[in-house]
């Protein structure tokens, strides 16, 4: 279970999160929605750690982390980016075994046998030695979301996961966002597509602009 | 006209030889050094990026030639002694480094933000991200314009002449006063020419080998 308290992000005198609480139970499916502009990627920022809040604390399980402190033993967030963020010089397999073999020290076979897993399960057989360039939208989407998997985090956020893509794949990743909820992950949704986040999730959060 | 030739090739490889070793040894050391200083024009503490633009400026801001002639003759004033050819390539290493420094940060500059946060969140460390993320697509990224420097570091190299050093142009140059002809001048421009042309084969073939990805 991850809580979050009294979450406040300012930029100069600009309020941008103010004073939000909000607990994710596990193997449940959280959607936040609202307007552009409203934060809701800046909540998703200061939960991975890539912003720092200015007051707020977060706990999992009962026991308060950092998000932005790196060191951690564990990876409790991963995250699936809007434009995905592949690396671009790396083929599918190099983008997902890269931080398992280097940050957790797997040996590399274990970690490719995990990696062939999930790209069958997400219908990406045969697709490890491309590079990022060959594949579809929807395509470099699950590669950002087996990659997320590699490190084993208790909890997968998505930003905007339908923004670029076409209605049919919209569905195609609602599914694989339940299928994922069948074997027990934990997930957040940042979106500001209502139908979606009806779709998906256990639980809505809407976030409104702060004036 | 053979026979001359044949009489005066031994003269002008060897001169070859000196241009190529200059070469070679600035090319090893100052691409390296060029991505150091790079990195470090990108970084927010200030200082060391005051202190990298002083020395790029004063690099780019004054000729080769004068820095050449500066090391050998000026820095023995200071009690700094080089030999003709550590000299030669000290200054040329320091003057191609700037270079090579200011490619490298335009080349770390275009790449996306997005990249060093993505990394971040896979919570790979700063330098396993520079090393198998960015460092890769800067290397692509810079490939021409460091494909320009490398061709013209190939004729700066007979800038060494000053400072006594026997080059190609040099053993060219004394050719033709000794014996009142420019066809070492033509040999010399055809030496030139064909390594200039294998460098630049060689630069397409790495071009080649990057261009498996985008």
């Amino acid at each position: 279970m991850l809580e979050i308290k009294n979450l406040t992000k300012r930029f100069g005198n600009k309020t941008v999160i103010d004073d939000l609480s909000m607990t994710v139970k596990d193997n449940e499916i959280m959607a936040i929605v609202g307007p552009s502009g409203a934060g809701k990627t800046m909540l998703l920022r200061c939960i991975t750690g890539l912003e720092s809040a200015n007051q707020g604390t977060f706990f999992w399980n009962g026991n308060q982390f950092d998000p932005t402190n790196t060191d951690q033993k564990d990876t409790i967030i991963g995250i699936v980016f809007q434009d995905y963020q592949l690396f671009p010089n790396l083929t599918v397999m190099g983008n997902i075994t890269l931080a398992p073999t280097m940050v957790k020290k797997l040996p590399l076979d274990q970690v490719k046998q995990t990696a062939r897993d999930l790209l069958g399960r997400l219908g990406l057989d045969g697709k490890e030695d491309l590079y990022p360039f060959q594949l579809s939208g929807g395509q470099k989407q699950r590669v950002a979301i087996v990659r997320a998997l590699a490190m084993n985090p208790k909890i997968l956020c998505y930003d905007e996961p339908t923004s670029a893509l076409d209605p049919a794949l919209r569905d195609e990743v609602a599914e694989i966002i339940l299928d994922l909820k069948k074997q027990k992950m934990t997930q957040i949704v940042v979106t500001h597509d209502m139908d979606f986040a009806q779709n998906v999730a256990d639980e809505i959060k809407r976030v409104e602009q702060i004036d | 006209m053979i026979q001359y030739i044949e009489q005066i090739l031994p003269a002008l490889l060897s001169g070859t030889k000196m241009t190529l070793s200059i070469f070679f040894w600035t090319l090893i050391a100052s691409i390296p050094l060029g991505a150091l200083v790079g990195l470090g024009l990108i970084q927010r503490f200030k200082p060391l990026v005051w202190l990298l633009n002083i020395y790029v400026w004063l690099m780019r801001g004054t000729p080769l030639l004068l820095q050449l002639i500066f090391v050998f003759y000026g820095l023995p004033i200071l009690g700094i002694i080089f030999q003709r050819y550590d000299a030669a390539l000290f200054a040329f290493i320091l003057n191609y480094t700037a270079y090579f420094g200011e490619i490298f940060r335009g080349g770390f500059q275009s790449v996306p933000k997005g990249q060093f946060e993505s990394a971040r969140v896979l919570r790979l460390s700063y330098g396993q991200t520079i090393r198998k993320i960015v460092i890769p697509q800067v290397f692509k990224i810079v490939l021409p314009s460091i494909g320009n420097e490398v061709i013209n570091l190939v004729k700066d190299s007979s800038l060494v002449y000053v400072i006594g050093l026997g080059d190609l142009l040099r053993a060219g140059n004394v050719a033709t006063a000794r014996d009142v002809t420019l066809l070492p001048l033509i040999l010399v421009g055809i030496i030139y020419l064909a390594l200039t042309a294998v460098c630049t084969i060689v630069l397409k073939l790495i071009e080649k080998r990057e261009n498996i990805w985008q």
